[in-house]
Order: structure tokens, then C-alpha cells, then sequence
């Protein structure tokens, strides 16, 4: 894991005072509220629906046990013991006082931690594949690449004042997990063809909210020591270009989209010519100084299959179902990542307790090199666990109400906070995930539909992902009332796609029964081998349309 | 401000208090943490101090977002918001009914 340089300390240090200063000088009156509330943004605090919310960065969505226990503590001790987790790989407290604000702060920094542009129109955290470093079908790990665009777009001066929010991710693998194509910025780690050397595929102008767009590839391939000159003709382009007349257009994709990919194209590419480059890219001394921190850790050599883990699926089927669902493929043979889904069914997608937290910790520092992943999907990881570790870790998960077998299946839902707890929302989102969970409780029924994405946003901004979900769901208000519209065929991988809609607006009572039937047509329909996404592109929205009308003939649903 | 911006009476004034968070209610005497103590505004006069009062307490750095909130009575006089979202905010998640106002003030309801 990278870790701080004295700099990095320094800085962090230094911001955290500065706000203790800002908000004393908020209270004695010195600083007006339009004054002081976007430096409480700068600094990761909104004002929420009840209360404060405070969202700590977790770059790339690494995390050390030491970190993990910090978060108990800072939600023990200055929220409701617990936390929310993002997707952006965050973590967000939803009831901090802003009195306290600066003391957690503190406690972040002393585990180099920070809230620093989980706000405001910079460039926010950068995410990747949350399987970097270990999944099989990788081939570079992005995390040193995330670490120099941190480090660069942090507190960056021409930066810090975007038309909008800027969102980067970066996956260095075959499959996309990172959805990279719904970002500002998309970053593909890729092979040249001919030279065999490690550079980019660069897509631009990805995006949900209210004008969802697929990223589009303005590079197919750059150089990776050309990346900062590159990123930072980007950003300029934008910068100047981007619209800050209206808010809801000034996202890069619109400027993609109202110049034209191949004009755009040929902006950065002149801005690039004219960027001096060396100035700008990373030194390589300092790239392989990143590199260094994320060095794989000493792995044991250990034979692909385990006699112990065999013995133990054979005599524990739940235990057998669990690994299946949630266990993921090692580059290193003896080895699994292991998912612990956060969806327990019934629970709030992506809470977890203080008192889980330390059990986590507790359980990573014992099973998997002390480290800790969080994914977009709401879940944690335990990247390195050894596959004769396996049943003695699920039994400490079972004990900590965390060994829910439902990784990528039809109940590991995305939700947003929704209006339970957002000041933006319009709609609830995670009473429908619960009741679409409850719904759909039966293990081997959801082993049976097999892999499919649910995904739901309480509001058009689109937190929760709903049009790359392959069953979307947007809660929208409707002549007073809580409406949902339901998407099909979204699709976050290497083939992103945005849903399309499948019919009119319904009531939060109506959404599972018309969830189960668009499930049923599925079913009815798939062909060996299928999965969701696969049956829905060999038959189209069609059949799914009509078996949604059908469900709403009679019935007071729409909303 | 415009009366004609507001919302229809009658009304509450609620804002979240500036160094807490938390949403606070306008009593007449004061601010309140309890929904219960809100005061009700039947007349664009009783409105128009309900906003004063807003206005002051924004100006002092006590409370920020205070807004006038239209509201109907129920049965016992109590004022509960008309739209959906403003009733979330003066009781809580509704997917944990053990945070909030709602836990907080459910005794003095059951007492009320």
C-alpha cells in the first residue's frame, strides 16, 4: 500500500487546521455562510437531509486494517456506529456534527486518511478495479497509475475550480470492473501491438446523472509516460471549454457531445502538441518510487487445489455455496479474493457497523495481509486469502452477520442513500432494495437466475449507477409521490451500455412483483448458457415490454 | 421576500441547526429539536415573523437551510408536512426508525 511521505503528512495536517480555522471563523461570524460553504465541501462535509454527511476518500478503494479500525472508531465515537459505503469506493458518515468535523479529521490524518475533493468541481477520487493487484486476468496493477493522478490532481491549481466534478477510473485488466466507460475520464491499461509496451486506451466523456453517455476511445493507445501531458491537455480543454452557464451541462461529456468526439480529438491532441511534456509527466524515478508500494506482498508457494478447502465444501454445502458466489479467481495458484457482500438481505446496501468493521480488520490482519478492498458495488474485499484459510475466515464472517453468498447476483443490489438520508434525492431508494432482496431471499433461486445487476438511484443524478444496471431502477417524484422507473440492459463491463425503459412509472408497492415478472421472461426465454444480459440482447426489450404492460393491466400501479 | 414564493399555510419554519446538523424547529421562543414544539403559522402575518425569525438566526450563524414548510394538522393539532420529503426530514430514515426524531420523541408522542 502507498503511504504517506512527509509531504503527504504535512499536507494533510495543514488542511485539516486550515478548516478548524475555517469553521471558527464561520461561528465567530468572520466568515459568512456563502463564504464558508464551499470550503466545508472542499473538505468532504454536506449538509444532508438530517444532518451533516462526511465522505472520506479511499483512494482507489484500498484499505488497510489500521484504517478500517479508525473508521469504527470515528463512527463510534463521532456518528451512529456505523458507516455507508460509496461507489466511488468512499466511505460516508451520515450524522457528524460539523463541530467535531475537525477532530475527525485529525483521526484520519494520523492513518493518512483525508476528505480532501470528495466534493466540489475537482477531480474526485480516482477508482479502480477493486480485484487490482491480484485478479487473474490482470496484467498491471492500475493502483500505481491511480496513486500519480492522486497525487497530481491533488490540490492541483488549474484544476481546483472545473465547469463540474471530474470522475477518473483506470483498470488494468481484461474485464472491465471498474466501469471506466461511465467516467470522465477512462483509463484501460492495454499492450501496444507491435512493441508490446504498456501504455492507454483513453476514453472521454462517459457519465450517468441526467444525460447518461458511454465514454468515448480518443486514444487507442498512449504511451504511459506520456500520461500526465495527456490528462493535463484533457483537464485544459475542458477547463476552458466546458460549459459553466448551466450546471446540468457542463459535465466533459456534453462537450463531447456538442463538439464531436473527432473534433475534440484533434483539440487535445493540438494541446497536447503544445504541452511541454517533460515539464509535466511524472519523473520515472518517481513512478517506480509509486511502483514500489504496491509491489505484490511475499506470497507462499502453495499448490493450485486445497485438500483442506475440498474437505470442507464436501462437508459444508452452505460453506460450498458461499466460496462459489463469492470467492474470485487469484493470479497467485493457492489463493482466492474474496468478496464479503454487504447485502445482507433485508440490510441497507453498503452499511456496515463499527463493530463489523473491527471484526473485518481483525479478519483481513489474520487471512489476508492486513488489506482490505471497497468496491463500487458497495461490498468489501479480502484481496489475499489462502484457499486453506477459507473456512476458518467464512466461519468468523458468519459470526459477524457477513457471509451472505450473493455476489453478483440478482439481490447484491446497488442503492444509494436515497432520500432516507440525501437532501438530493426525489425518491427512497433502499426500502426498494430491501424489498426487491426479501423478494428474491431464496439462495438457490437467485443461484438459478444467476448473474445479473440491479442497480438504484433515487434521483437523476444517478449515485446508484440505475443506467448500467441489466435491471435499473430511478425513483423520480411523481405528482407527490415516490415513482420508479425501470430500466433494462444496461451494462457496466467492457460492453457498457445504458438501459433503455421498459415502460411507465411505478409505485414502490408495485416494484418487485414487476421485477419478478421481467425475471420470468427471462427465464422463460434464456437459452443454455445464458445469463441476463445475454438473453436480453438476443430478444430485445420487446418481449420485456410486453410482459410489464401486461403485469400493470388492471392494477393500480402506476405511479 | 415575496409572499407569493410561499409556500401554502399554513406553516412551519424548520432549518438544520449550523453547528450540529440537526433539524431544529422555530417554537416561537426559539429553536427546538422536537417536531412537537414547531409552531404553526396560520396567517401571512404569523409567516412573515416565522421568516424574520429564520432570516436572524441564519444571520447569526445559529441555524442554515431554514425554510418555511407547509403543513397540515392532524387530529391533535400536530403539524405534519405535506410533501413526503419534509416528513422524512422531521423524523428520520424510514430504514432505521432507531435514528432520528423519530426514535428520539416516539415516548412523548405515545404520551402527547
Amino acid at each position: 500500500m502507498y503511504r504517506y511521505d512527509e509531504f503527504d503528512a504535512g499536507f494533510v495536517r495543514e488542511r485539516v487546521a486550515l478548516f478548524r480555522d475555517q469553521v471558527q471563523r464561520r461561528i465567530d461570524g468572520s466568515l459568512t455562510e456563502d463564504e464558508f460553504k464551499p470550503l466545508r465541501l472542499k473538505n468532504g462535509v454536506y449538509l444532508q437531509l438530517h444532518a451533516y454527511m462526511l465522505r472520506v476518500a479511499i483512494p482507489y478503494g484500498t484499505l488497510s486494517s489500521v484504517q478500517l479500525r479508525q473508521l469504527a472508531l470515528i463512527g463510534e465515537r463521532y456518528d451512529r456506529g456505523y458507516g455507508h459505503l460509496t461507489t466511488r469506493q468512499n466511505i460516508q458518515f451520515n450524522w457528524p456534527k460539523l463541530r467535531d468535523v475537525p477532530d475527525i479529521l485529525d483521526l484520519l490524518a494520523d492513518v493518512e486518511m483525508h476528505c480532501i475533493q470528495t466534493s466540489g468541481n475537482c477531480i474526485r477520487n480516482v477508482t479502480a478495479d477493486h480485484f487490482a493487484g491480484v485478479a487473474a486476468d490482470e496484467w498491471i496493477d492500475p493502483r500505481p497509475v491511480c496513486e500519480l493522478i492522486r497525487q497530481w490532481s491533488t490540490a492541483h491549481p488549474e484544476f481546483s475550480y472545473l465547469p463540474r466534478k471530474f470522475k477518473i477510473a483506470v483498470t488494468g485488466a481484461s474485464h472491465d470492473r471498474a466501469v471506466v466507460k461511465a467516467h470522465d475520464i477512462g483509463l484501460r491499461i492495454v499492450r501496444h501491438p507491435d512493441t508490446g509496451a504498456h501504455g492507454f486506451e483513453v476514453s472521454v466523456g462517459g457519465g450517468l446523472g441526467r444525460t447518461p453517455m458511454i465514454g468515448k476511445v480518443i486514444r487507442d493507445f498512449l504511451p504511459q509516460e506520456e500520461l500526465l501531458a495527456y490528462l493535463e491537455a484533457v483537464m485544459r480543454v475542458y477547463n476552458l471549454e466546458g460549459r459553466r452557464d448551466n450546471k446540468y451541462k457542463a459535465r466533459i461529456k456534453i462537450l463531447v457531445h456538442e463538439t464531436g468526439t473527432e473534433a475534440l480529438k484533434a483539440r487535445i491532441e493540438h494541446e497536447f502538441a503544445q504541452l511541454d511534456g517533460p515539464s509535466i509527466n511524472a519523473d520515472p524515478e518517481e513512478l517506480a518510487r509509486i511502483a514500489a508500494y504496491f509491489a505484490p506482498p511475499h506470497y507462499e508457494e502453495l499448490p493450485a487445489v486445497s485438500a483442506r478447502l475440498e474437505a470442507a465444501k464436501s462437508a459444508n454445502p452452505v460453506f460450498a455455496d458461499w466460496i462459489d458466489t463469492n470467492g474470485f479467481a487469484h493470479k497467485v495458484a493457492g489463493y482466492r479474493a474474496i468478496t464479503i457482500s454487504l447485502k445482507g438481505i433485508g440490510e441497507i446496501p453498503g452499511d456496515i457497523t463499527s463493530a463489523q468493521m473491527r471484526q473485518v480488520a481483525d479478519l483481513a490482519d489474520r487471512y489476508s495481509l492486513s488489506e482490505i478492498r471497497v468496491s463500487h458495488n458497495q461490498n468489501l474485499i479480502l484481496p489475499n486469502v489462502k484457499n486453506d484459510d477459507l473456512f476458518a475466515l467464512w466461519q468468523g464472517l458468519v459470526e459477524a452477520g457477513l457471509a451472505t453468498a450473493n455476489v453478483g447476483l440478482i439481490t447484491d443490489i446497488i442503492a444509494c442513500p436515497g432520500l432516507d438520508y440525501c437532501a438530493l434525492a426525489t425518491a427512497r431508494s433502499i426500502p426498494i432494495a430491501q424489498a426487491i432482496a426479501k423478494r428474491f431471499a431464496d439462495p438457490a433461486r437467485q443461484r438459478e437466475i444467476g448473474p445479473l445487476n440491479l442497480n438504484i438511484s433515487g434521483c437523476i443524478n444517478a449515485c446508484g449507477h440505475h443506467h448500467v444496471g441489466q435491471i435499473g431502477i430511478l425513483g423520480l417524484e411523481k405528482r407527490g409521490q415516490e415513482s420508479y422507473q425501470i430500466t433494462l440492459g444496461g451494462d457496466p463491463t467492457e460492453q457498457a451500455a445504458i438501459g433503455e425503459i421498459v415502460g411507465p412509472g411505478l409505485t414502490a408497492e408495485a416494484v418487485p412483483d414487476a421485477i419478478e415478472r421481467l425475471v420470468e421472461v427471462y427465464l422463460e426465454a434464456r437459452q443454455v448458457g445464458e445469463t441476463f444480459i445475454d438473453t436480453f440482447r438476443r430478444i430485445g426489450i420487446g418481449p420485456f415490454k410486453l410482459a410489464f404492460q401486461h403485469n400493470l393491466e388492471g392494477a393500480d400501479h402506476v405511479a | 421576500m415575496s409572499a407569493t414564493k410561499r409556500p401554502p399555510l399554513p406553516v412551519i419554519l424548520l432549518a438544520n441547526h449550523f453547528l450540529d446538523g440537526e433539524v431544529v424547529f422555530w417554537s416561537g421562543q426559539g429553536w427546538s429539536r422536537n417536531p412537537q414544539e414547531a409552531q404553526t403559522a396560520s396567517t401571512q402575518a404569523e409567516a412573515d415573523v416565522l421568516e424574520e425569525a429564520g432570516r436572524l438566526a441564519f444571520a447569526r450563524a445559529e441555524v442554515v437551510d431554514a425554510a418555511l414548510i407547509d403543513v397540515s394538522l392532524s387530529a391533535d393539532g400536530q403539524p405534519v408536512p405535506n410533501h413526503f420529503r419534509e416528513r422524512f426530514k422531521i423524523s428520520g430514515p424510514s430504514v432505521r426508525t432507531d435514528l432520528g426524531k423519530q426514535a428520539e420523541f416516539a415516548k412523548d408522542q405515545a404520551k402527547g
